[in-house]
């Protein structure tokens, strides 16, 4: 019941939208709506952690422990952006009259983001990819500006190209699955509870075209270059959105085909993973040395995580699982605090550029603060949630005797720490370039600031419980040995 | 009797694959906007022939659905949608440039076409079931010849409907290999291929009412310009 209503609140936000006599409260009714989804993804995983798995409806609507904790980290970022949102487009140059049109495409995005995890069979997980590839596509386009156009049409060529192919993919996987005596419904479980019996020729063809268009979509090297044209174009709360969570919600059904392809025994590919992964963080990491543009500097950090999550689930033990996940979870966190305090600054000094940018602190103490925090915490700075699961990846790396690869992971790690360091070190010391007037963030914007970053100096120092387990329970489903 | 029958249907269904191919090689040397539409849509059709023809002789009402679906969003709500949401300038008589010219683009096709029969050599040889030795090759040569219209092209247009070329080869692929999918999952693809189409129209007039023209190649504004470290 739980799951049908964290899928269903934004869909009935996005209708509430939509109709004219709403259209004064669209933000409350997206805050209000949103905020209930992820009262409902909180009853999803205590109802997860109790009895290993919650049923909607049977073979459509699954959710195991996974799904709960990729359903709660997209309520938690979804609601926070939406809260942001409210003081950040309301300021500036967007036009009243078009705002229902963005809130209701955000409710649609947020639904195709939340079903994705909680459908149980592979075909349909396609579809709610798609559809958050179109919704998202529309809302990068939201500003109507040619740079914002530009944005949109590069992710829409790049992204949409990988549709087909992927679509493919799941045919074959299909294929794959009947040849190998597979029942009438084709599940996750039912997939992976039959991976050793699947010819692995046809397996590895349909991880190969999944994984094509799917690693367009989640940024992962070479096909990054829409990223940080669409994630710096987009209007701030999108850019949060799609950098903490959209990214990884391809990269989520990736690791689920992953693990079944890991299941089956001829086929090896945990390795070609691993190098795909590196290759992805250190292009991200020297990309990082030369950007200009502080939101685009956030989104080629959302590659190079991208790529160090696809390196640990490589390395395929439930150590490495179990710190993927981790990963995962406090990329989406920290990088969506990253662009609201991104976001912060665009509202003060109405810049892009990272050389305009100097004495953020004597400007607004609190945006200076705010983004000291979040590149820190980005960056993988010690007292941070991803220093712990990143210095856990390289551990589960060298347990698994991945030592090459750990050392290279590990320079290149350095390489993007430095970076966004010397760019983050030059935007808040120093004397204000210009007379920039100390412009008030909206309150409402600052109140999101704030919940965002409660979880990120919190789970650096003190992981509870219940979430230990959770993501135990999501390191099983992802399998390793 | 019956194994004449099949036969027949095979046949039949070979030479839809042929025409499948062929309009793919009709979309690549089309010089204009209308003429790469009409390409698609007889690909289209031919696409639903093969799914019915399968079906038919497998005895799969999930195929001749697909056929049937197939005919409605591809042969013609895309096709109407695509009218009603771009200005009529942009849909008719114009010329399209291509990177490069259309002699070289057709071997290079040829090529994709030959690339694609030897990378599924290895999974077509697992099965003697003929439909999957004729679609599984000629769907991916689809596919690969749709990314490379997709890429050739620098117009908003053609580019949409490269990557429609490239779903009914997807598609013309799959009905082979996963004959019996459920009917629910059918039609959500279906509805999210007219999606597809929708959205990328409404962004190609946002793009013509905003910047004036539907060149790709002229969008360059972003990019990271290199620099060294102050």
């Amino acid at each position: 019941m739980a799951l049908m209503i964290a899928v269903a609140l934004p869909l009935l936000a996005a209708l509430l939208c939509w109709i004219k006599p709403f259209r004064a409260f669209v933000w409350g009714i997206t805050v209000v709506c949103l905020a209930g989804s992820f009262a409902a993804a909180v009853v999803i995983a205590a109802h997860v952690l109790a009895h290993g798995q919650i049923i909607g409806i049977p073979d459509w609507f699954e959710a195991d422990g996974l799904s709960a904790l990729v359903i709660l980290l997209v309520s938690f970022v979804c609601t926070i952006a939406a809260i942001y949102a409210g003081g950040y487009m309301h300021h500036g140059s967007h036009q009243p009259a078009r705002l229902w049109w963005f809130y209701c495409n955000y409710n649609l995005l947020v639904f195709a983001l939340i079903v994705v995890p909680a459908f149980a069979s592979p075909n349909l997980v396609w579809v709610g990819v798609e559809l958050v590839t179109l919704f998202s596509i529309l809302l990068v386009g939201f500003e109507n500006t040619p740079n914002a156009l530009e944005a949109a049409w590069k992710m829409a060529i790049l992204t949409i190209m990988g549709a087909p192919i992927s679509f493919l993919g799941f045919l074959a996987l299909y294929w794959a699955y009947h040849l190998g005596g597979g029942g009438t419904m084709e599940t996750w479980q039912s997939l992976y509870a039959s991976a050793a019996a699947m010819p692995s020729n046809q397996l590895k063809f349909a991880f190969l075209l999944v994984f094509i268009g799917f690693g367009a979509k989640s940024g992962l090297a070479p096909m990054h270059t829409w990223l940080p044209d669409a994630h710096s174009q987009a209007p701030t709360p999108v850019c949060a959105v799609l950098s903490g969570i959209k990214t990884s919600i391809p990269l989520y059904a990736i690791l689920r085909l992953l693990s079944i392809v890991l299941a089956s025994p001829e086929a090896r590919i945990g390795n070609w993973m691993v190098v795909i992964g590196l290759v992805s963080v250190a292009i991200a990491a020297f990309l990082l040395l030369q950007v200009r543009d502080y939101k685009r500097m956030f989104a080629y950090s959302t590659v190079e995580h991208m790529g160090i999550i696809l390196t640990a689930a490589g390395f395929a033990t439930h150590a490495s699982a179990y710190s993927a996940v981790a990963q995962m979870m406090n990329h989406s966190i920290t990088k969506s605090l990253c662009f609201y305090t991104a976001g912060l600054v665009l509202m003060a000094l109405e810049t892009r550029q990272i050389n305009q940018v100097r004495g953020l602190f004597r400007i607004s103490p609190f945006a200076g603060g705010a983004l000291l925090l979040c590149s820190l915490a980005i960056a993988g700075a010690p007292p941070f949630p991803i220093f712990l699961s990143e210095f856990s990846i390289l551990s589960a790396g060298l347990k698994s005797g991945h030592v090459a690869a750990v050392i290279i992971l590990a320079i290149l790690i350095v390489i993007a720490f430095v970076a966004i360091f010397l760019q983050v070190n030059s935007m808040l010391f120093g004397e204000p370039s210009q007379a920039a007037k100390p412009a008030v963030a909206p309150r409402s914007s600052r109140t999101a600031i704030i919940i965002a970053a409660a979880p990120i100096v919190v789970l650096g120092v003190y992981i509870p419980g219940p979430i230990h387990s959770l993501m135990t329970l999501a390191a099983q489903q992802l399998g390793g040995h | 009797m019956a194994s004449d029958q099949t036969q027949l249907i095979h046949g039949l269904n070979a030479m839809a694959a042929g025409l499948v191919l062929l309009t793919a090689f009709g979309m690549v040397a089309t010089r204009q906007v209308q003429g790469v539409m009409r390409f698609f849509i007889v690909q289209s059709a031919f696409l639903a022939a093969s799914a019915f023809l399968v079906g038919f002789s497998r005895g799969s009402i999930h195929l001749v659905a697909l056929g049937a679906i197939t005919i409605g969003a591809k042969v013609i709500a895309i096709p109407w949608v695509l009218k009603r949401t771009l200005p009529g300038d942009l849909y008719e008589r114009r010329e399209i440039d291509q990177v490069i010219n259309i002699p070289s683009s057709l071997l290079l096709v040829l090529l994709l076409a030959i690339a694609a029969e030897f990378l599924v050599g290895t999974l077509v040889s697992s099965t003697t079931d003929p439909v999957v030795h004729v679609n599984l090759p000629i769907g991916l040569a689809g596919i690969l010849i749709g990314a490379y219209s997709l890429i050739a092209r620098r117009e908003a247009i053609p580019q949409l409907v490269g990557i429609l070329a490239m779903e009914n080869g997807a598609f013309f692929a799959g009905l082979s290999i996963a004959p019996d999918l459920p009917l629910i999952a059918e039609l959500a693809i279906a509805i999210d291929v007219i999606l597809i189409a929708v959205v990328i129209g409404v962004l190609t007039r946002d793009i013509t009412r905003t910047i004036g023209t539907t060149e790709a190649a002229t969008m360059s504004e972003l990019k990271e310009e290199p620099q060294i470290w102050r």
